[in-house]
């Protein structure tokens, strides 16, 4: 449902970090220099937050979320602070213990998708020749067909459709992006003087793609199992709204599908489908905050510039732009602070 | 040529594994799919609907399952595609080639002023970085991280009621028949402003921000400083120089993209109960018509292969490196 | 020598801004003379792309001009600075006064347009007036005078080899007719026998056309083959300009001496390689005092805690040199 926003040239060049091999303690430097990362640092909070609802959701809310109450449809209160549905059911409860669900879906599909494109991607990269080309052929394939429509059909023929099959269904379904990136960096990486080095010794082949690829590809990884997870909640939540699968686990989409089937638009029921979207769009704008952290830290060129405009010497403003240098002062006499002093003549032997 | 024919040759195949998947897919439910359809739909289905998925399937005659799958290619290629059960005894293909042209029209166009709106204001962005555009961005994330549909029914919620020019659902007057008529053209335009409004906001943003981040990429290459340095003016430099290359990646990513707008799109049509083929879906979804969510899945297939068929022509087109070898 | 043709006066070029900022040029003086090939060498992160950027205002964010004054003596009219020109006069000063053709010749071209295209839209900018023909016409002369055929106009620089591409690059330099032509490693690319090769058309065509050069390379033997005059940098800073022959026969500055100890000579007799301890400085840290001192074998005293000036050395042929050393103390400031 949502275009990857980093494209696969951007990840290919090897830029900066990507550009050398990861030793242990310059890991560890990068990794915390990842997490300075003021977009990322915001993602992993928010991410953070949802993880803890999902671990504690169903203790801490008010209400049971089935069970039926005898306010019907009441805008938020003191009792409801989300409101109530149709059999007076509390949304906030609802939305709380929904979490849970989101968060297993989302992880155990990008899990899933994650550890198929690495074996996918970096093999078909790694091996070359006739096994790349019908690896690669194969994400491409996956990669064209319309992932959700796809998901549709397949859960649709499932006799139950519980969490963990629905999360398989979308992981076995939605690899083939990561393993296309994953194949292009394991392709520049492998013509790196390190791999061959390590290649040309007569090292295992295992050991070279653990060792030596797996730590380069970290930042890459870790960027598709994002994109996956937002991709696998999305798809998780569209599904329940449709009513695919069951109408009484749970989840962010079951809320929207009975605010959808029961008219909480004609009876201006907006705290019944509000909160839940805006849980959606907060949770996968966390996701892409952190993915545009490891965006930036594989490609450099992406960070933002800092400050941009400058004041020069006669008080104008200017922006710093390509292909414009700034000209801070044009006067002929030297700096102050760095003009060579006469004094240092004297010094002289 | 050589590289159109690659792409041709692969589409196709891409066009082979999709119906193939769509034949085995009921086929691997273990023991008789239809037995195990009636179970999971509880006695919903009726008599006529279990007779049309034992024909559907095969299953009324006692044949392996090459021979099945031969007769299944042979009733795709004279565009059987089964009796939909919802709308029985109407074939699929019926029901699909009255629903398809909506979303053909509604997505179709929605899409590729979607891409070209959100392209522009990348270059924009990633043009003049530092600037008042940057913040677009966060506004861009918020929004392609929200459901298509919930967009959809926050529009319908804020925007439409009795007094409203955009009509809730449907996609013309109901009192109308679809023809090509000064009555019928308006209200079908007018139906369609809000669906095409709600798939443009959620998809533009994706757009801008890939390529704000191209342009962004391509600003630090060598033949952008000689592109400063000849003095060209800034227009030249960001559009012919810039966007040009910057376009590149982008269109690769439309074509690769396809795939997964046009499911979010799909969801849009049933909050509006626009007339296309991913409303079709959902009313096959809820009434267990299981020819018709294949019929579905295939036309869907089919048309974002010739999408990406038409998209890799575009980018064979802008990019001279691909028509080398003539 | 002639008269001058741009005058470089206490140029300061940085990269960003406040506690952050890096000083890449340091109070550069230095003076293009008419006609003139003036090498430009040091090793890399000594500043002279930096310079070569900075004067022509092409260096990207966070680069950052200072201060300082580029001035610039058009072939008639009266003399201006270029850092003070308006966007749309510098717009106008570039590839008309200066062209540049830079270090990778592989990506200066813009991969999508034609070689035409490329050549042509210097000229559509410049001469809105001349009409489609008569650019066609310019366009297929430069490459004819680069030794190109005239029907690689309509390929697209994936068509062309390596040195193809820098010879249509030298082609589009000159299509102007520029009075100054910065060439920043424009042969690092290629081998050899091609970077000969290019570099002798271009001395050849300055011959014919009149232009200055500013050669930029850390190859200094490429230089005292191909120049009349050679600056050499290191740490931002200007530290031995001398006639080519006089840098290579006697220089005066041990890192000079260090540079062309590590590079092969062409022509002459053979000596051994040394090559320089250590690594050039950071930019962030650099040393005080003369700013070579900790990687000079000949270091003494003062070089530690003194910045040595760009002067007259006491030479016999100490008019047409300057140096910045405390082993030739008795140098008279050059510049201002």
């Amino acid at each position: 449902m949502t275009i990857p926003t980093s494209s696969i040239e951007q990840v290919i060049p090897g830029q900066g970090s990507m550009a050398q091999p990861a030793t242990a303690k310059k890991a560890r430097r990068q990794r915390f220099r990842f997490v300075s990362n003021k977009k990322a640092a915001v993602g992993l909070i928010i991410l953070g937050v949802y993880l803890l609802i999902a671990v504690i959701g169903p203790w801490v809310a008010p209400y049971d979320p089935g069970a039926r109450g005898n306010q019907l449809v009441q805008p938020p209160s003191a009792d409801h602070w989300m409101g109530t549905t149709h059999l007076g059911q509390d949304v906030f409860s609802q939305l709380l213990v929904g979490t849970r669900s989101v968060i297993f879906v989302g992880f155990f599909a990008g899990i899933v998708a994650t550890i198929l494109s690495v074996l996918i991607g970096v093999t078909a990269g790694y091996v070359g020749g006739k096994t790349d080309e019908g690896l690669s052929a194969l994400s491409n394939v996956f990669l064209v067909i319309p992932a959700l429509p796809l998901i549709i059909i397949i859960t649709s023929t499932l006799e139950s459709a519980e969490d963990w099959l629905i999360a398989l269904v979308i992981g076995l379904t939605s690899w083939s992006w990561n393993a296309r990136v994953l194949r292009a960096q394991t392709l520049s990486l492998r013509r790196r003087d390190f791999v061959e080095a390590a290649r040309a010794t007569g090292e295992r082949t295992w050991r070279v793609i653990v060792f030596e690829l797996l730590p380069n590809l970290t930042a890459v990884i870790a960027s598709g199992f994002v994109g996956t997870v937002i991709f696998a909640v999305l798809s998780e939540i569209t599904l329940a709204f449709i009513g695919v699968t069951s109408a009484t686990t749970w989840n962010w989409g079951t809320i929207l599908f009975w605010a959808q089937g029961q008219q909480a638009l004609a009876q201006n029921a907006w705290w019944w489908f509000v909160p839940a979207g805006l849980a959606i769009a907060l949770l996968g704008t966390a996701l892409s905050l952190i993915n545009f952290g490891i965006d930036e830290f594989v490609s450099p060129r992406l960070r933002s510039m800092g400050k941009t405009k400058l004041k020069t010497a006669s008080g104008k403003t200017v922006r710093m732009r390509i292909g414009f240098t700034p000209v801070l002062s044009n006067s002929p006499e030297p700096l102050t602070h760095a003009s060579v002093t006469p004094v240092m003549k004297e010094v002289a032997p | 040529m050589k590289y159109f024919l690659q792409r041709l040759a692969f589409y196709l195949f891409t066009a082979w594994a999709a119906i193939t998947l769509n034949f085995f897919i009921p086929r691997m439910i273990p023991g008789d799919p239809v037995q195990a359809l009636i179970t999971k739909y509880q006695g919903q289905l009726s008599s006529q609907a279990i007779d049309s998925l034992y024909v559907l399937f095969g299953l009324d005659k006692d044949a392996n399952i090459w021979q099945e799958y031969v007769d299944y290619w042979g009733q795709l290629l004279r565009g059987d595609l089964g009796l939909s059960f919802t709308f029985f005894p109407t074939p699929v293909s019926e029901i699909l080639a009255s629903s398809l042209p909506w979303t053909l029209l509604l997505v179709g166009i929605t899409t590729v002023i979607s891409f070209f709106l959100g392209t522009s204001l990348g270059i924009l962005a990633g043009w003049r970085r530092g600037s008042w555009a940057d913040g677009l961005l966060p506004v861009t994330t918020f929004l392609s991280s929200v459901p298509y549909f919930w967009l959809g029914i926050i529009a319908i919620y804020l925007l439409t009621g009795p007094d409203s020019f955009f009509p809730s659902s449907g996609g013309f007057d109901s009192g109308l028949v679809p023809a090509w008529d000064q009555y019928f053209i308006p209200s079908a335009i007018q139906h369609s402003l809000l669906p095409a409004l709600t798939i443009l906001i959620s998809s533009v943003s994706g757009w801008i921000l890939s390529m704000r981040n191209m342009m962004v990429t391509v600003a630090s290459e060598d033949y952008i400083t000689v592109a400063h340095a000849k003095g060209l003016t800034d227009r030249r430099v960001a559009m012919s120089y810039a966007a040009r290359n910057a376009l590149l990646p982008n269109v690769s990513g439309f074509a690769l993209s396809l795939g997964f707008i046009v499911g979010g799109t799909l969801l849009v049509e049933i909050v509006f109960s626009y007339p296309g083929v991913g409303f079709q879906l959902f009313q096959a979804l809820g009434a267990s018509d299981y020819p018709l969510m294949q019929g579905v899945f295939l036309i869907i297939t089919i048309s974002v292969l010739v999408a990406n068929l038409l998209a890799d022509i575009a980018y064979l087109l802008l990019d001279p490196r691909t028509r080398k070898e003539g | 020598m002639s008269e001058p043709v741009l005058e470089i006066r206490n140029l300061n070029v940085g990269y960003g801004l406040g506690d952050q900022a890096v000083r890449a040029v340091r109070d550069v003086n230095l003076t293009l003379h008419r006609g003139e090939v003036l090498g430009l060498a040091g090793e890399s992160g000594s500043g002279k792309s930096t310079l070569a950027y900075g004067l022509t205002r092409l260096l990207p964010p966070p680069g950052v001009i200072t201060g300082g004054q580029v001035i610039y003596h058009p072939a008639d009219g009266p003399a201006y600075d270029v850092l003070g020109l308006s966007d749309r006069e510098l717009r106008e000063f570039r590839w008309n006064e200066t062209a540049i053709v830079f270090q990778g010749a592989m990506n200066s071209l813009n991969p999508v347009h034609k070689i035409s295209t490329q050549l042509t839209d210097v000229l559509r900018a410049h001469e809105p007036t001349m009409s489609e023909h008569s650019r066609n016409a310019r366009a297929r002369e430069m490459l004819k005078l680069v030794g190109i055929a005239a029907d690689r106009m309509d390929a697209y620089p994936h068509q062309l080899s390596g040195g193809m591409r820098q010879r249509v690059m030298i082609g589009m330099a000159l299509i102007l007719q520029p009075q100054v032509v910065i060439m920043d490693e424009p042969t690092t690319a290629l081998d050899v026998v091609m970077q000969r090769q290019i570099l002798r058309q271009l001395i050849e065509l300055r011959e014919r056309l009149g232009f200055s050069v500013i050669f930029i390379t850390h190859d200094l033997s490429l230089l005292v083959e191909f120049s009349n005059k050679i600056a050499i940098m290191y740490g931002g800073r200007i530290v031995e300009e001398a006639p080519a022959s006089a840098i290579y026969r006697d220089s005066l500055h041990p890192y000079s001496a260090g540079l062309l100890g590590s590079f092969p000579a062409l022509r002459g007799p053979r000596r051994e390689l040394t090559g320089i301890p250590g690594s050039p400085p950071d930019l962030k840290g650099m040393p005080t005092g003369c700013s070579f001192h900790p990687r000079c074998p000949k270091a003494f005293d003062p070089c530690a805690s003194n910045i040595p000036v760009l002067g007259r050395p006491d030479t016999p042929d100490g008019s047409t040199r300057s140096v910045a050393c405390w082993l030739h103390p008795t140098a008279q400031p050059v510049g201002l």
